[in-house]
C-alpha cells in the first residue's frame, strides 16, 4: 500500500467517523423567508439537496405572511431569536446593514470580484465598502399575461407591443353588463398590486422621465412627461373604459378567475397561474412607449447572513449560503418559483429567451431598472394615492402628481436625513 | 418576630390577604402599569426598534400637530364615533322596545338579533368585504343590478367607505345593546305605567316623560360602552382594506390603524405611542364624561 | 350593596317573555311582529349568506340563489385538509381556554379579597386596579411587544396570552358579587376550621356560579375573536390564532371566494353553535356582565 492510499483510507475512515458521529453534533441553522407557496416549496428542494450533501447540517426553515415580514425579521434579530440565514427584499438592506444586523460575506467563500463579474449588475447595490453583504438566487421582473382564449375570442393573434395596441385591444375584450358595469376587463389594473412598479419605472421613463434622480434622493417626476404618463393610466378607466381598479377585489384575482384580458404582473406569479386550472394564458414583453421606449421594472429578494450566526453555526450558513446561490438552486428556483437565476450566464442562455413563458421576463432584464427604495410602503403609498385622487375624487393629474411628487421628496429629505 | 409568633386573627387575615394579592401585584405592575408609564416614555422618544432609544421632548407631538394624516385619522376615528353611536342607539333601543312587548317567539327573535354579536370581527369583515364587491361578484351590486340599478361602490370611494366598513360593526354590536335595553326597560316598575294608563297618557307622552328618563342610566352605558368601541375600531377596517389598509386616501383610517402602521410597518415606535396618548387622552375623555352625567346617581 | 341578586333579578327578568300582551289581538301587535322579525331575519342574513356561499361549487356563487344548486362539502374539505387551520383553531381553543381558567381563578380570588378582606391598602389597590381599565390595550401593545422581545415571548403561546391572564373587568364584577356572599356563611366556615383559602374556594366560590359563568363568556368570546395583539406578538404560521390565520388564508384565497366564506364560517361557527345551545344563559350572562362591568 503506498503512502498515499493509506491517507486516503485513513482520511475515508475519518469521514466516514464523521459523518456516522454527525447526528450527535448536528448544526441546526435557521433560516427565513416570507410566505408564498413557490418559494415554499423550492426552498424546500433546495433543503432537502443540501442536508443530503451536508448530512452534519439541518436547515429549518420558518415563513411568514409578506405583510408582517419586514418587521417581524427586525425584532427577531436584536431579541437573538431570529434567523442565520434570512431572506430580505433588496431595498430594505440599508437598514439592516445601518443597525449591523448582517454581516459580510467571507471574502474567500464569495470574492467580490468574481461576484462582480457572474451577477447582474444591479446585484453591486449589495456591496457596501468593497464587501458583498448579500446574494439573490434570482431576480424578477416584469411582463404582460394575456388570457389566449379572450385573445382568440375577440380575434386578436398577437400581443400587444406598444401601450396603444394595448389599450386597441383592451377595448376589444372588455365587456359591460345593460347598466355599463365591467363584467369583463381588457386590461387589469391595481396600484396596490405590480402597477405601482410599471409607473415608476416603465411608464415614467416611457413618456420622457427618469422617476429619481441618481443618487436616489430627488423625486424627478414632476413633469409633462410624469402628468402624461399618470393621465395615461388613469384614462384606462376614465376614458377608455377598459378597467376597473377594484373589480373582482385584486387585479391578480381578476386575471385568475378569467375575467380580465390582459395583467401586468412579475414572473413570481407564473406558479400561482400554472396550478390554476382551466387557464390558458401566455406572456408577452411589457408594451413600448408612444416613443418606441422599452423598460421594465427589476427586483430581488437576498440572502444575507445574520449577526447571530457565531461558529459553527456561521459555517454552515456560509455553506447554505452558498448552496442557494449556486447554478443550481438557480435552475431549481426559476422552475419552481418562475423567477430568473441572477447570473446573467444562467438566465440568458437561448434556451430561456425563446421559452414562451419566460422568455419575456428574461428579455426585459436586458433594460430593466431596480428602484432604490428608501421605503417600499411608503413610496408605494404615494403612488397609490396620486391615483386615487384622479379616480375617485376626480383630481387632475397634474396637481395629483404634484402632490405625490412633494409628499415623496419630503419623505426622502427626512429619510436620507436621518441616515 | 413576634408579629409572626402569635399574630392576632385580623393580621392573620392581612397575611392571607396580601399572599391572595402578591402574584396579581406583580402582574398589574409588569402587565398594566410599568408598559403605561413606558408608553408615555417613548411618546417622547425616537426609536426604530435598531438603533438605541433616544428622547427627543416634544417632537413626536409637533409633528402629530402638523401632520395632515393624523387631523385626517383624527377626523375618521371621530366620524366612526358620530355615525355609529346614534344610529346603534336608536336601531337597539327601537328593536327593544317593541320586542319587549312580543311574546310570540320571543326568544327565536332575540337570538336572531343577537347572534351576529357571537361572530369574529374578522370573519365578518371578510364576509362583508365579498359583498361589497363591484359587479359580477358582489352581492349588494348584483341585487342593485338585477333590479336595474346602477352599481354603487362601496369600499371604492372616499366618501362611502368609512359608512360601508362601520356597517358591519354597528351590525355585530347591535344584539347586546339590545339585549342591555331589554334589561333596562324591564327593570322600571310596572306600577308607573299603570298610573300613566289611569290617567290616559298617550303611548308616545309615556315614552317620553316615563320610559326614556328612567333608562338614563342605561342609555349612558350603551352610550360610552359603544363609544369606546367606535373610537377602538380596527379588525373590520383592516380586514376590508388590506390592500390599501385605511383607504382609499386614507379615507377609512381610524387612529388604531394608524397606530399599527407607524408602530408596526414604518418602526417609528416613539411616533406610535405619541399616538397611543392622544388614544387615552380621548378615551379618558369619554369616559369623565360619563362620570360627569352619573354624578347625581352615585 | 348586594350587588349581586339584584343584577340576577334583573337578568332573569330578560330571559322571561313578557308577562301578558297589553292589547291582545290589535292589528298593530301584528304588524309589530312582522317587522320585528323581519329585523332579525336581516341580522342573521350575512351569516346565513355565508353559509350558503361555503356549500357552494365556484361556478355558482355569483348567482342570487340561497340553496345551492349543487351543495358540496368539498370546500369544507378543502379548508379543514389544510393542516394550518386545525392548528389555528386548536390555538385559539387553547389560548382562550387558558386565559378564561386564569380569569375565573385571579379575577375572583382578588375581587374576594379586595370585597371580604379588611387591611391597610386594600381601597388604594382596588382604585389602582380599577384605573387600568381606563387604559386602552392599543396604548399597551407597543410596551408589550418591546417586553415580548426583550423576555423572548414573541411568538410564543405565553406571549399571546400574558397580557389577559387578569382583567380589571373581571376583578371588579366579582368583586360585585361576593358583596352578595354573606359575611356570616365566611364566618362560620372560619369557626370549622376552614384557612382562608378552603373558604374562598369551597364556600364563596360556589355561591358566586353564576357570575363565572358570565366571565366565563366575555373572556373566552373575547379571546376567540382577539385579533391586534395575536397579529402583533406572533410570527410564524403556526402560531396564529384563527382571527390571524383567517386574515392571511383570506388574503391567499381572495380569488376564491367560497374559500373565504367556508374559513369565515368554520371560524364563526363554534361560537354560534355555542350561543344556540346556551342561549339563557349566555344572555343572563351578558346582562349581568353589561350592567355591572
Amino acid at each position: 500500500m503506498t503512502k498515499l492510499t493509506r491517507r486516503m483510507m485513513l482520511g475515508a475512515a475519518a469521514a466516514t467517523a464523521l459523518m456516522a458521529a454527525a447526528p450527535a453534533h448536528a448544526v441546526e441553522i435557521e433560516y427565513w423567508q416570507y410566505f408564498y407557496q413557490q418559494r415554499v416549496d423550492a426552498m424546500n428542494i433546495l433543503i432537502a439537496n443540501f442536508e443530503k450533501a451536508n448530512p452534519d447540517i439541518t436547515v429549518k426553515m420558518t415563513t411568514f405572511p409578506y405583510d408582517d415580514y419586514r418587521t417581524k425579521v427586525a425584532a427577531a434579530i436584536p431579541a437573538g431569536e431570529g434567523p442565520d440565514v434570512v431572506q430580505l427584499f433588496y431595498g430594505w438592506l440599508n437598514d439592516y446593514v445601518t443597525a449591523g444586523l448582517i454581516q459580510p460575506l467571507p471574502a474567500d467563500a464569495f470574492p467580490p470580484d468574481q461576484i462582480d463579474k457572474d451577477f447582474f449588475p444591479m446585484v453591486q447595490a449589495m456591496k457596501v465598502d468593497g464587501q458583498y453583504m448579500a446574494l439573490p438566487t434570482a431576480v424578477r421582473s416584469l411582463a404582460l399575461f394575456y388570457n389566449k382564449r379572450l385573445f382568440a375570442q375577440a380575434g386578436i393573434t398577437t400581443p400587444p407591443t406598444t401601450l396603444d395596441e394595448l389599450v386597441a385591444d383592451a377595448k376589444l375584450m372588455t365587456k359591460t353588463d345593460g347598466a355599463g358595469n365591467i363584467i369583463q376587463e381588457g386590461l387589469t389594473s391595481g396600484m396596490t398590486g405590480q402597477d405601482h412598479q410599471w409607473m415608476r419605472e416603465v411608464l415614467f421613463r416611457q413618456f420622457g422621465t427618469a422617476p429619481y434622480s441618481d443618487d436616489r434622493k430627488t423625486v424627478t417626476y414632476d413633469n409633462e412627461a410624469g402628468v402624461a404618463a399618470l393621465k395615461w393610466y388613469t384614462d384606462l378607466q376614465l376614458t377608455d373604459k377598459v378597467t376597473n381598479s377594484t373589480f373582482m377585489d385584486e387585479a391578480q384575482a381578476a386575471f385568475k378567475a378569467g375575467r380580465a384580458g390582459m395583467h401586468i404582473d412579475g414572473s413570481f406569479r407564473i406558479g400561482a397561474l400554472q396550478s390554476t386550472d382551466g387557464l390558458d394564458w401566455g406572456v408577452a414583453e411589457l408594451p413600448a412607449g408612444p416613443t418606441g421606449i422599452k423598460s421594465n421594472y427589476a427586483s430581488y429578494w437576498v440572502n444575507a447572513i445574520t449577526s447571530q450566526a457565531q461558529g459553527e453555526k456561521l459555517a454552515a450558513a456560509e455553506k447554505f449560503m452558498a448552496y442557494i446561490t449556486s447554478d443550481e438552486a438557480m435552475d431549481i428556483w426559476l422552475k419552481t418559483v418562475g423567477e430568473l437565476p441572477a447570473k446573467p450566464a444562467a438566465a440568458l442562455t437561448d434556451a430561456n429567451k425563446a421559452d414562451p413563458i419566460y422568455g419575456p421576463f428574461v428579455n426585459g432584464l436586458a433594460y430593466a431598472h431596480a428602484t432604490l427604495f428608501a421605503d417600499e410602503t411608503t413610496q408605494r403609498t404615494v403612488l397609490v394615492d396620486a391615483v386615487n385622487r384622479v379616480l375617485l375624487e376626480g383630481q387632475d393629474p397634474a396637481e395629483s402628481l404634484d402632490v405625490a411628487a412633494k409628499a415623496e421628496q419630503a419623505f426622502l429629505d427626512k429619510f436620507f436625513a436621518d441616515q | 418576630m413576634g408579629l409572626f409568633h402569635n399574630p392576632t386573627v385580623e393580621q392573620r387575615r392581612t397575611r392571607w390577604a396580601w399572599t391572595f394579592l402578591a402574584l396579581p401585584i406583580v402582574f398589574y405592575v409588569v402587565v398594566r402599569f410599568w408598559p403605561t408609564a413606558d408608553a408615555f416614555v417613548l411618546s417622547f422618544e425616537k426609536w426604530n426598534l435598531l438603533k438605541p432609544r433616544e428622547f427627543v421632548g416634544w417632537k413626536n407631538y409637533v409633528e402629530l400637530w402638523n401632520d395632515p394624516v393624523f387631523w385626517k385619522v383624527f377626523r375618521n376615528t371621530f366620524a366612526y364615533l358620530l355615525i355609529g353611536t346614534p344610529i346603534s342607539l336608536v336601531l337597539s333601543f327601537f328593536v327593544a322596545w317593541h320586542l319587549d312587548k312580543v311574546r310570540f317567539m320571543h326568544g327565536t327573535i332575540r337570538a336572531l338579533y343577537f347572534l351576529p354579536f357571537m361572530t369574529s370581527a374578522v370573519a365578518m369583515a371578510w364576509v362583508w368585504r365579498w359583498f361589497y364587491q363591484p359587479v359580477p361578484i358582489g352581492l349588494f351590486n348584483n341585487l342593485l343590478s338585477s333590479f336595474g340599478f346602477s352599481q354603487i361602490k362601496f369600499l371604492a370611494s372616499t366618501t362611502n367607505a368609512l359608512p360601508s366598513v362601520l356597517a358591519p360593526a354597528i351590525w355585530a354590536g347591535l344584539g347586546f345593546q339590545i339585549i342591555i335595553f331589554m334589561a333596562g326597560l324591564r327593570a322600571i316598575p310596572g306600577s308607573y305605567y299603570e298610573a300613566a294608563r289611569i290617567d290616559g297618557v298617550s303611548g308616545l307622552t309615556v315614552l317620553w316623560e316615563i320610559t326614556l328618563p328612567l333608562l338614563k342610566p342605561t342609555i349612558v352605558f350603551i352610550v360610552v360602552f359603544s363609544s369606546i368601541g367606535f373610537l377602538r375600531i380596527f379588525d373590520q377596517v383592516f380586514n376590508m382594506t388590506t390592500n390599501d389598509p385605511g383607504g382609499p386616501l386614507n379615507a377609512t383610517k381610524p387612529l388604531v390603524l394608524l397606530i399599527y402602521q407607524t408602530a408596526f410597518a414604518s418602526y417609528d415606535m416613539g411616533y406610535a405611542a405619541a399616538q397611543t396618548v392622544v388614544l387615552f387622552l380621548i378615551l379618558l375623555a369619554v369616559s369623565l364624561l360619563q362620570l360627569y352625567i352619573m354624578r347625581d346617581r352615585v | 350593596m348586594t350587588a349581586g341578586p339584584v343584577l340576577k333579578g334583573a337578568a332573569d327578568r330578560v330571559l322571561a317573555a313578557p308577562a301578558a300582551p297589553r292589547r291582545k289581538g290589535h292589528p298593530g301587535a301584528y304588524l309589530r311582529w312582522l317587522l320585528l322579525f323581519a329585523g332579525g331575519l336581516i341580522m342573521v342574513a350575512p351569516l346565513v349568506w355565508m353559509l350558503s356561499a361555503s356549500f357552494k361549487f365556484s361556478y355558482e356563487l355569483y348567482d342570487l340563489n340561497l340553496i345551492p344548486v349543487e351543495p358540496t362539502l368539498r370546500n369544507y374539505e378543502k379548508v379543514l385538509g389544510d393542516p394550518r387551520f386545525l392548528r389555528w383553531f386548536g390555538n385559539s381553543f387553547l389560548i382562550a381556554t387558558i386565559v378564561t381558567m386564569s380569569n375565573l381563578f385571579f379575577d375572583s380570588l382578588v375581587g374576594y379579597t379586595l370585597c371580604k378582606f379588611r387591611f391597610p391598602g386594600r381601597t388604594l389597590i382596588f382604585i389602582a386596579i380599577l384605573s387600568t381599565l381606563m387604559i386602552p390595550t392599543e396604548m399597551l401593545v407597543i410596551p408589550w411587544y418591546v417586553m415580548s422581545q426583550k423576555f423572548g415571548w414573541l411568538d410564543s403561546y405565553w406571549g399571546i396570552m400574558f397580557p389577559g391572564m387578569m382583567t380589571a373587568f373581571g376583578t371588579f364584577l366579582m368583586k360585585q358579587f361576593f358583596e352578595s356572599v354573606p359575611d356570616d356563611f365566611l364566618e362560620a366556615a372560619r369557626i370549622d376550621g376552614l384557612n382562608e383559602f378552603q373558604i374562598w374556594w369551597s364556600v364563596a366560590m360556589p355561591l358566586v356560579r353564576p357570575a363565572l359563568a358570565a366571565l366565563a363568556i366575555f373572556v373566552f368570546l373575547g379571546n376567540w375573536t382577539a385579533f391586534l395583539w395575536p397579529l402583533i406578538v406572533t410570527n410564524s404560521v403556526e402560531m396564529y390564532t384563527i382571527p390571524v390565520g383567517l386574515k392571511t388564508f383570506a388574503v391567499e384565497q381572495n380569488v376564491d371566494w367560497e374559500m373565504v366564506m367556508t374559513g369565515a364560517a368554520i371560524a364563526t361557527l363554534p361560537t354560534l353553535v355555542i350561543f344556540l345551545i346556551f342561549q339563557r344563559f349566555i344572555i343572563r350572562g351578558v346582562v349581568m356582565a353589561g350592567l355591572k362591568g
